[in-house]
């Protein structure tokens, strides 16, 4: 795919995959799609379901949007795009609950949320309407598959503090006594805010290491030059 | 997000825009009849298994269970109902009765929370219950089928009649946690009040209404099944 492109866009390449996973992670970085971020992250085979049942939403509805765009209309877009994501989270509906109805129930409400969730709107709309089905499955899939880890990433947290278990398993001894609080809606905020924190201080470090090398090969520079 | 609507040509345009919400609306419609159709056994089966394992859960020493139908103030074996309220009755090995089970609703906190109740007749009390479906809070309203301080309250919850056979002689009712006094009363879950007395009005209506008229079918069916066997 990567070596004949057939239209003058830019050739597929491994950054429109790995974009939706770091450089514009959907919660680390443009913090999208808050609601089920923070309230179905309480276990992590939650958090899990969540992330792979939006990722599925998310690739189905690139590819049909992509597939059409040509022939939605500018006034009727968000209404079209919103049909299309509503019939594919019906499906994952459906197919949840012939999957297993404890999965179902411990979800609840929001496989059906998925509908507005904002990624996957916002996808359909600045990237699946304007680019080739096969950019907007990989961009869908980066996309989707930074979503599911950065749900993991507080799911495992919130767990692990709040509930002493790791996928249902205890990990301390008895005389452990779970963090309720993480298990609770204000436990989503400080995990959020904390991994918010990680990422960002990561980011500084980069940012000031890259300009510290500029520096360094400026001054380097200027003074080879000083001696001739 | 900004741009301008083109407002030239409207006639073409609302006739392209009819005809794309025409095609997705099908395309939808055929995908989701599809999955629907596709899923429905497996979901039917699901629900099944889900029914037939909480039976067993909610009347302690059942082997077999089998399916009748309240209807009219009749208690009919399913094969011969077509309506009704489904009744389980469950039996031991040597085929006497060891309890009934039945269903319960009522509204919780986010969506109305279903459960199956065991009544023992000897007893005169509850044995136990089974969520079915509900959508409460997760790590809140949820404890309801997590919490097992708040599932031992059914183990033997008293749910005599009165003299007249006609009502409960107490009402089921909820209470705060740590304030049940009484061998009909429910202990709550500390924040998850509303769960918890959603459970107590499910099971207090369903047994004032059920219990009642079952009373009077309940010696009729134990010689049944020793006909039976």
């Amino acid at each position: 795919m990567n070596s004949k492109p057939r239209t003058k866009e830019t050739p597929l390449s491994m950054d429109d995959f790995l974009k939706g996973v770091w450089e514009e992670n959907p919660v680390f970085v443009m913090l999208l799609g808050m609601c089920p971020v923070l309230a179905v992250t309480n276990s992590t085979i939650n958090a899990l379901a969540m992330g792979v049942a939006t990722t599925f939403v998310l690739v189905c509805s690139s590819i049909l949007i992509s597939l059409l765009r040509h022939s939605i209309p500018k006034q009727v877009r968000i209404a079209t795009y919103i049909i299309i994501i509503a019939t594919f989270v019906t499906i994952v509906d459906y197919v949840i609950q012939a999957i297993s109805l404890d999965l179902y129930n411990a979800l609840g409400a929001f496989i059906q949320l998925i509908v507005v969730n904002c990624i996957i709107l916002s996808r359909a709309e600045s990237y699946a309407s304007k680019n080739r089905i096969s950019k907007s499955v990989v961009s869908a899939l980066g996309m989707g598959l930074g979503f599911t880890i950065a749900l993991l990433c507080l799911g495992t947290v919130r767990e692990i503090l709040g509930a002493g278990t790791l996928l249902g398993f205890p990990l301390f001894g008895t005389n452990f006594e779970p963090w309720v609080v993480m298990i609770l809606p204000p436990g989503g905020f400080f995990v959020l805010g904390s991994w918010l924190l990680i990422f960002a201080l990561i980011k500084q470090r980069k940012t000031q290491h890259e300009t510290q090398h500029k520096t360094l090969h400026k001054i380097k520079i200027e003074e080879s030059s000083h001696g001739h | 997000m900004t741009q301008a609507i083109p407002t030239e040509q409207p006639n073409q345009n609302n006739s392209a825009i009819i005809r794309t919400l025409t095609l997705i609306a099908t395309i939808s419609g055929l995908l989701v009849v599809l999955v629907v159709d596709a899923t429905q056994p497996l979901i039917a089966e699901n629900q099944r298994i889900a029914i037939e394992q909480a039976i067993f859960q909610v009347i302690p020493n059942a082997t077999q269970w089998r399916e009748y139908r309240l209807s009219k103030d009749k208690l009919i074996p399913v094969e011969q109902a077509d309506n009704g309220i489904s009744i389980y009755i469950g039996f031991n090995q040597q085929g006497s009765m060891t309890g009934i089970a039945a269903q319960a609703a009522a509204q919780g906190y986010a969506d109305t929370i279903r459960l199956l109740y065991g009544y023992n007749q000897d007893c005169e009390c509850i044995t136990g219950i089974k969520i079915i479906k509900s959508a409460e809070t997760p790590g809140l309203g949820d404890k309801i089928f997590k919490d097992l301080d708040f599932i031992t309250n059914f183990n033997a919850l008293d749910a005599k009649l009165n003299a007249k056979q006609s009502a409960l002689e107490n009402s089921i009712v909820t209470v705060k946690h740590g304030k049940k006094t009484e061998p009909w009363q429910i202990d709550a879950i500390t924040g998850a009040t509303v769960s918890s007395r959603a459970v107590g009005k499910a099971l207090n209506k369903s047994a004032q209404y059920l219990l009642p008229k079952l009373v009077v079918h309940l010696s009729q069916i134990i010689k049944l099944e020793v006909e039976e066997q």
